[in-house]
C-alpha cells in the first residue's frame, strides 16, 4: 500500500508515493540518497539517525514515512551552505575533536542545531540532559559536551543565582 | 520495513470510534514509540494501523473553572514536562516525564500511549496512580470514566473494551490541592533507562502530622500500584523520622515485586523502603513542612 506525501528535505519540496511500511529513516537513505542520517540500534535508542522535524528531533528509524505529509525536514546534509562552509556547530565540533567514526555526529549536530535555534539557556546538567538521546561509543562525551557549549555561547549558566539553577541534592 | 499490512488516519475521535467498530482489528498508533518496537520485534505482526496522529483536539492540557486538570491523550511528554499549568500543580507528574526516554522519545511518545501499553515501568504512572487520575474512555456508544487503578489489569493488559479510545486524562483539585510531592526514579543510567523502581508520593499536612499520604509505585509488581496499609497507617501519625520509617516498611507489604534481569525481589523490596522515605521527606517539605533530620 502507498500513499502519495508532500514534504520538504532542507527547503527542497517533494512529492512522492511512499510505502506505509517505510520508516523516514528508510526514505531518507534508500530512496532519496540522504545517508547523513545513520542507522544503528533501530529502535530509537541511540539516536544516530535523528533528524529534525519542523526544527525538533526525531528518531527517523521509528517515524513512519507517512507521518512525513507536510513537514519540513532537515538533515546534516542541509546545514553546510551552498559554497560548502561548515555551519557554527559543524565548525565547533571539528575544533573541540568531538568526532571519531562519525556514526553518532550527525544527529548529535543536528540536536545541538535545534538547541541554538531554540534560543534557551541551559545548565551544563540541562544540556547534558538534552543531548542524552544520543550514544556516542568512541570519543566519549567530554569533547562532545565541550562542542555544545561551544555552540551555545551565551546561553550556558551554572551559577547558583541562575533561574537554570538546580542543586543537586534534589536529584536523590 | 515495519510488519504493516493497512494504515489509516483519523481526524476526529468520531472517526475513530467509527472506524473502530466497522474493524476491530485495528490497532491504534499515536508517538509509536512502543507499537514500532513491538513491531520491530515480531511482536505485533500483519498490523492494521490507525493513526491518531492528526487528531489535534487530543494534544491540549488545561485547567478547567472548577480546578480539574485535563490532560489530551496525545499530550508528548516534551509537552507534559514543559506545561506551565502541570509544573506548578502537580509536579510529581512533569519529573516523570522528563526522567523518560530521551530528548526525541520524548518529543513523540504521548502519555495516553505510555498508559495504555500497560506497563509496570511506565513513567507517567506511579505518579498518575497517587494523583488518583481518572481515564476518559470513548466508543461508538459514549464514554465513560474509569480510576486509573483500575485500568491496569496485568502485564500490558489495560481495560479498553474493543472499540474503545483513551481520550483524556483527568485530574480532580481534590487531589492535588494542598499536596506536596515528590517523583524518585531508580535505574542504572540517568537517561534512556527503564526503572528499576519508580515512586511517586504526595501529602498533606495537618499542623505535625499526616493528614493524608499516598504512595504510587512502578515496577514493584504486575501493574503499578498504590501503598493503601502504608497510607492508612500514615494518616494522623505525627511527623516523625519513626513515622516515615515506619510507613517505608509497611510500603513493602504492598508490592509484589519479583525477580527480573534489572534486579532481584529482595533488591526491588529494598528500593521500596528506602525510596518511599526518601521521596516521602521532600514530599513534607514541599507540602509546607519542617524538614525531618
Amino acid at each position: 500500500m502507498f500513499k502519495r506525501i508532500a514534504f520538504s528535505i532542507n527547503g527542497k519540496a517533494f512529492n512522492l508515493e511512499v510505502d506505509i511500511r517505510e520508516s523516514l529513516l528508510e526514505l531518507l537513505r534508500n530512496r532519496l540518497g540522504y545517508t547523513g542520517a545513520k542507522k544503528g540500534c533501530g529502535v530509537g535508542e541511540c539516536g544516530a539517525c535523528s533528524v529534525l522535524i519542523d526544527g525538533v528531533p526525531f528518531d527517523s528509524c521509528i517515524y513512519l514515512a507517512v507521518w512525513a505529509d507536510g513537514k519540513e525536514i532537515t538533515t546534516i546534509e542541509g546545514l553546510t551552505s551552498k559554497s560548502g562552509e561548515l555551519s557554527e556547530v559543524q565548525k565547533a565540533y571539528v575544533d573541540e575533536g568531538a568526532v571519531q567514526c562519525g556514526f553518532c555526529t550527525p544527529g548529535l549536530v543536528l540536536t545541538t542545531t535545534a538547541l541554538v535555534e531554540g534560543g534557551k539557556d541551559y545548565t551544563r546538567n540541562e544540556l547534558k540532559r538534552e543531548l542524552s538521546g544520543h550514544l556516542c561509543r568512541c570519543t566519549g562525551y567530554q569533547s562532545i559536551l565541550k562542542a555544545a557549549e561551544k555552540s551555545l555561547a551565551g546561553h550556558i549558566c551554572t551559577c547558583v543565582d541562575s533561574p537554570h539553577y538546580k542543586p543537586q541534592q534534589e536529584k536523590n | 520495513m515495519y510488519d504493516i499490512i493497512g494504515y489509516y488516519e483519523a481526524e476526529t475521535v468520531a472517526e475513530v470510534t467509527a472506524l473502530l467498530a466497522e474493524n476491530p482489528r485495528l490497532k491504534l498508533i499515536a508517538g509509536g514509540t512502543d507499537v514500532l518496537i513491538k513491531m520491530h520485534g515480531g511482536q505485533i505482526e500483519n498490523a492494521e494501523l490507525l493513526s491518531l496522529r492528526k487528531i489535534k483536539a487530543l494534544g491540549t492540557i488545561g485547567k478547567a473553572e472548577d480546578g480539574t486538570i485535563s490532560i489530551g491523550a496525545l499530550a508528548t511528554f516534551t509537552q507534559v514536562f514543559n506545561d506551565p499549568i502541570l509544573r506548578e500543580m502537580i509536579p510529581i507528574l512533569t519529573e516523570a516525564a522528563i526522567s523518560m526516554g530521551g530528548p526525541q522519545i520524548r518529543n513523540i511518545a504521548t502519555i495516553g500511549g505510555n498508559v495504555c501499553n500497560g506497563a509496570t515501568s511506565a513513567d507517567s504512572a506511579s505518579s498518575l496512580f497517587a494523583l488518583n487520575a481518572q481515564l476518559k474512555l470513548v466508543d461508538q456508544h459514549g464514554e465513560r470514566i474509569v480510576p486509573i487503578q483500575e485500568f491496569y489489569l496485568g502485564p500490558g493488559k489495560v481495560a479498553l473494551k474493543p472499540g474503545e479510545i483513551l481520550t483524556e486524562i483527568l485530574i480532580s483539585p481534590d487531589d492535588y490541592q494542598g499536596f506536596g510531592g515528590q517523583y524518585l526514579k531508580f535505574a542504572m543510567r540517568e537517561a534512556m533507562d527503564i526503572a528499576t523502581l519508580a515512586v511517586a508520593v504526595i501529602c498533606k499536612l495537618q499542623g505535625e502530622a499526616f493528614d493524608e499520604v499516598r504512595i504510587g509505585l512502578g515496577v514493584a509488581g504486575p501493574t503499578p500500584l498504590r501503598c493503601l496499609e502504608a497510607e492508612a497507617f500514615a494518616k494522623g501519625q505525627e511527623i516523625s523520622v519513626a513515622s516515615v520509617a515506619e510507613i517505608g516498611r509497611l510500603a513493602v507489604n504492598s508490592a509484589k515485586a519479583r525477580t527480573s534481569w534489572r534486579a532481584s525481589k529482595d533488591y526491588r523490596e529494598h528500593l521500596v523502603e528506602e525510596l518511599v522515605q526518601r521521596a516521602l521527606k521532600i514530599a513534607i517539605v514541599n507540602a509546607g513542612g519542617a524538614k525531618l533530620v
